[in-house]
């Protein structure tokens, strides 16, 4: 495929005005997290007239960041990879077998997208509760709590994605892993989960994002010790001042590891893959 | 062939395994009673962090073990959570023993049954009512009732005023009726600086300021029958006084309107953008900002002529209460703690740090109670203050009143003109919101 | 970490074992499993494939949903909060409150809900332009596509909290940096706008959210666009096809079933919405940008009226429902003409 010509130029403006969009926020974000706090009450400038690294040192100490950290860290890798595993084998049965029930499963999984979180927020809470006491495991307040809830929110979206992806997936590519001797399961080893490889990457992805940056469950379901990164930051807004550079530095730091495997994560994105076609 | 089998025991495992390793490091809410007794307690964030919270708390935590030998479990709650934690407590019955919760919240947790009412036994055991500030205690539940905790923190308001700017446009002392509010006001308001900060889109704020005003003009937010009656005229003249700040007076900047987190106010002040600020007990926050007693002063907020009708109030009643949860493990060890969260040294050593007032009359002894700015707070709280309607609806009543002020403030900013018909139409239609 | 490495990206060790020759039964573990007859097999497998995300959908999902439906039909406030069978039955007053448009409650609603659909619908077909748009541009190598393509996801790798409260910042009216640009250095307004409260409020939570919500599309689409097999490209061009007759004739159609689901999803998701105006906006939120979330939760939470708030969740789940009803019956039509 031949580029035109004038793509160059709607490339270069379109994903610079992209591109301006997206940094504005984060070049304001860093340089607010090494302007004294003064400076980032008052007026607003390009240039910070004052550098100082105080908030990258205060804020693990105004809030457990490092602890919170770990929880967020825990929770969100957790509930991704799980969610992902469970996906993987429901979209799998959706795709490629035609069972009764498969259209009620597919709507049901559906219909969960649309449930307001306030909805179901107070009841979750005391089935957590009493499950929790019934079966000897903490539920309510606890990482376990978490982890359960963020992998079954992230499930309707993971499932039906990849059953889109497993669909596209040719089935003549089962028929050859299965010739060649292998069963169901084994196909969907050996081929499809190869060749849908940038699918399950955008879906883990999707799953640790939502779960890492969860609010309004982790607020009601977390003490001090299961606490997450998304309600803790909430903690340098404190009942006299809003510690604006430490809430920055706190962000970008926090944020270094996620982005670093995004960055590992985005070779498999674009692989080129000639799954898709069967020659 | 059959290879399917192993898999949904890998994802089984994985669970377990998963709910094992985390369920295992997390500590249990309620203390148990066998063994060392304890107990868990929920603070809220009076100081400036999570942190120097704990820090203060501890030491006095610590004493307690050492007297009663029951451990105490802290956590340090923020704001934005505790209702919502004290209502997943009330609910499903699992929770802390003793929780601090605002004192405006009393009256609405009361209806929920979840907490455990003081009776006059527990009383004396404190020290009996009359060693409690009045108005801090009244701030304690529904009249009638048995109180559903003790009072912890006193805060009222004031108003603070910096003497520097104060000097440099000529006023001598603080003002201390409206008109000479708005008149200094309107002296202080030049070169980018402006006479009077407001918390302009603080639900909480608003609310109490119009209580507050709202008595002044001899109304009442709810009448004798318990029925709301917020556009009654006393209430539309209130909350158009406090409108004309931004919109006639123009003493306030207009981007009050839009603060929201309860520190943008008092941070203006601090910084020396807004010569004055009508808060509650913010010496500790002051302080932390790098003012001292030479750069500010405290007055009380100005009060209505005696013969226009009304009420002699200038702030409401603020506070923080202590309160046993119903559900509470350990009952017995969790009103020992409230009594000792009572005592006299307690209460001199935390409200010191906080820079709110004891609420029991024999702590006052201590010299750091009796700076004129801790003085003037008493007056207060003993003269003219009154608790907020301690009402089951409470929290809906400020959330109405409240988001209809936000709105107000909004208009106002964008120079809407502000009439009585439009403050009273939008509280009526805050009125007709209130659930019976 | 955990579990099967047959979930693990990059084909080779999902494979099996390199040096091992398939055992002719179809996979070691076959022997280690009982065999039932094949026909037993065959027709359970799908079922036991979709037993965990059942169970888990049935605990967190299904089961508080309904509890939450049947809280709608009580006088559920704080009087009752601690013991829920003690509540007075309320039949359908909680909806009728809700849905009575003269009184200030079904009013506000009403205004609310409308609000949403507008944020909703600009926000989703914004964000989609953009995830597709920035999809597109960035098929084919060119210098720095590494680099920007990490920088598109970078919204997404932040805390919500984090970027929301960056924007509040950004928009503060005194000392934010739009007013800054807009009014201190290209000089387009005279006196400094309102972005946080006000009419601009609406302006405001829509950017906010297209920011947020504009990697994923980005994310979803670019991973559609590399199950595009190169040789349709090819077989176009060689039928004389330029670029944009590429996009509209192959890209496009191909990414349909991506684009379905991508599209309704967003819709959903943004109209149920609760982090980003409770971050931006604080508590409450102006009028002019009162989400629904947010209006849900200020009249049940805040004010202890869970039988209300769940009666309001219900009417916006049953319109939920429709909207997708309609959507899919809609696409799969067109799907079954093509």
């Amino acid at each position: 495929m031949r580029d035109p010509k004038w793509l160059k130029w709607v490339r270069i403006i379109g994903l610079g005005l992209l591109g301006l969009f997206t940094v504005t926020p984060i070049y304001v974000m860093i340089t607010s997290s090494i302007k004294p706090l003064k400076d980032v009450q008052g007026d607003f400038h390009w240039i910070p007239t004052t550098i100082t690294f105080s908030a990258f040192h205060d804020m693990w100490s105004t809030v457990p960041l490092a602890h919170y950290f770990v929880n967020s860290l825990i929770v969100s890798t957790i509930a991704s990879v799980v969610s992902v595993v469970v996906a993987i084998f429901a979209a799998y049965a959706v795709s490629r077998f035609r069972f009764a029930g498969r259209r009620a499963f597919s709507i049901t999984v559906l219909s969960t997208q649309m449930f307001p979180g306030i909805l179901f927020l107070l009841p979750l809470f005391l089935i957590y509760v009493n499950l929790g006491s019934a079966i000897g495991v903490d539920l309510y307040a606890s990482r376990t709590g978490l982890i359960i809830t963020y992998l079954t929110f992230s499930l309707p979206f993971s499932i039906w994605m990849l059953v889109g992806y497993f669909d596209s997936i040719p089935v003549a590519l089962d028929e050859a892993a299965k010739v060649d001797g292998s069963g169901p399961i084994g196909a969907l080893i050996r081929v499809v989960i190869p060749a849908a490889t940038p699918g399950i990457i955008a879906v883990l992805i999707y799953a640790f994002m939502s779960a890492w940056g969860e609010v309004l469950f982790a607020s009601v379901m977390t003490d001090e010790a299961s606490r997450t990164l998304a309600v803790g930051l909430q903690g340098y807004a404190t009942q006299n001042n809003v510690y604006w550079n430490q809430i920055m530095a706190a962000s970008l730091v926090v944020s270094i590891p996620v982005v670093a495997g995004f960055l590992l994560l985005q070779r498999y994105l674009v692989q080129g893959l000639t799954a898709g076609a069967v020659k | 062939m059959l290879t399917r089998k192993p898999y949904v025991f890998a994802v089984a495992g994985a669970l377990m395994l998963a709910a094992a390793a985390c369920g295992s490091s997390d500590s249990s809410t309620s203390g148990s009673a066998a063994a060392p007794a304890s107990i868990t307690y929920w603070a809220s964030n009076q100081g400036t962090s999570l942190e120097s919270d704990k820090q203060i708390l501890q030491p006095e935590l610590d004493r307690f073990t050492k007297e009663t030998g029951i451990k105490v479990n802290l956590e340090v709650v923020p704001w934005s959570d505790l209702l919502n934690r004290i209502l997943a407590a009330a609910t499903s019955g699992k929770g802390p023993d003793v929780v601090n919760i605002g004192n405006t919240w009393s009256a609405s947790l009361q209806a929920t049954g979840a907490f455990v009412p003081l009776d006059d036994t527990q009383l004396n055991a404190l020290g009996g009512k009359a060693r409690f500030l009045g108005p801090s205690l009244a701030a304690t539940g529904a009249p009638g009732q048995p109180p559903v905790g003790a009072p912890l923190y006193s805060t009222a308001y004031a108003l603070y005023y910096n003497k520097h700017m104060f000097k440099d446009a000529g006023i001598a002392d603080p003002p201390k009726t409206w008109d000479e509010l708005v008149a200094d006001g309107k002296k202080l308001t030049k070169d980018g600086k402006w006479g009077l900060a407001v918390e302009g889109a603080s639900v909480s704020e608003n609310a109490h300021m119009i209580f507050t005003l709202g008595q002044q003009h001899g109304g009442d937010l709810f009448d004798s029958s318990g029925k709301s009656q917020f556009d009654s005229p006393a209430n539309v003249a209130a909350v158009k006084q406090y409108l004309d700040f931004i919109a006639t007076d123009k003493i306030t900047n207009p981007s009050d309107a839009a603060y929201s987190n309860g520190t943008e106010a008092l941070q203006d002040f601090i910084g020396g953008k807004a010569a004055m600020v009508m808060w509650q007990s913010a010496s500790g926050t002051l302080k932390t900002g790098g003012m001292t007693p030479d750069d500010y002063g405290v007055a009380p907020i100005p009060l209505p002529d005696p013969s226009s009708g009304g009420k002699q109030v200038d702030s409401m009643v603020g506070g923080i209460n202590i309160s046993v949860f119903d559900s509470a493990a350990n009952k017995d060890g969790a009103l020992k703690f409230v009594k000792f969260m009572t005592s006299k040294q307690t209460q001199q050593d935390l409200n010191k740090a906080y820079g709110s007032l004891p609420t029991v009359t024999d702590a006052y002894d201590d010299p750091a109670f009796q700076t004129p700015e801790i003085k003037t707070y008493q007056q207060i709280l003993a003269n003219t203050a009154a608790p907020l309607p301690q009402v089951a609806n409470e929290s809906q009543f400020e959330t109405l009143v409240g988001n209809a002020m936000n709105q107000l403030f909004a208009d106002a900013a964008s120079g809407k003109p502000i009439t009585d018909e439009s403050v009273k139409a939008k509280l009526t239609e805050a009125n007709q919101q209130m659930a019976g | 970490m955990v579990v099967s490495a047959t979930s693990r990206p990059g084909g080779g060790r999902g494979s099996g074992d390199p040096g091992r020759p398939p055992p002719p039964s179809g996979g070691r573990k076959g022997r280690i499993i009982p065999r039932l007859p094949v026909r037993l097999r065959r027709l359970g497998l799908p079922y036991l494939l979709i037993l965990p995300a059942l169970l888990l959908e049935l605990l967190v999902h299904l089961i508080p949903m309904v509890i939450g439906i049947g809280m709608s039909f009580i006088k559920l406030t704080q009087l009752y909060i601690r013991n829920w069978s003690a509540a007075p039955s309320a039949g359908w007053s909680n909806y009728h409150l809700a849905v009575d448009f003269n009184a200030p409650v079904g009013r506000a609603l009403l205004h609310s809900f409308l609000v949403t659909v507008a944020f909703t619908l600009i926000t989703v077909a914004l964000s989609w332009f953009f995830g597709m748009a920035g999809a597109v541009l960035m098929q084919g190598e060119f210098r720095g596509r590494g680099v920007l393509r990490a920088l598109f996801l970078v919204p997404y790798a932040l805390p919500v909290y984090a970027g929301v409260i960056t924007w509040s910042f950004l928009l503060q009216r005194d000392s934010g940096l739009v007013n800054h640009v807009l009014v201190d250095q290209l000089h387009l307004f005279g006196d400094k706008p309102f972005w946080l409260i006000g009419q601009n409020s609406f302006a405001s939570i829509v950017v906010v959210s297209l920011w947020r919500w504009w990697p994923f599309a980005f994310l979803v689409l670019m991973a559609g666009l590399q199950n595009i097999p190169r040789d349709l490209y090819e077989a176009s061009a060689i039928d004389g096809a330029g670029w944009m007759r590429q996009l509209r004739s192959v890209t496009l159609p191909m990414l349909r079933p991506v684009n379905q689901v991508l599209v309704l999803v967003l819709f959903l998701w943004t109209f149920n919405d609760f982090n980003t105006p409770y971050v931006l906006f604080g508590k409450t939120a102006p009028q002019e940008a009162d989400l629904i979330s947010i209006h849900i939760y200020q009249s049940s939470f805040v004010t202890w009226n869970f039988g209300t708030g769940s009666a309001m969740s219900v009417l916006l789940l049953l319109f939920l429902l429709l909207v997708t009803a309609i959507y899919l019956l809609i696409t799969s039509r067109r799907r079954s003409d093509a």
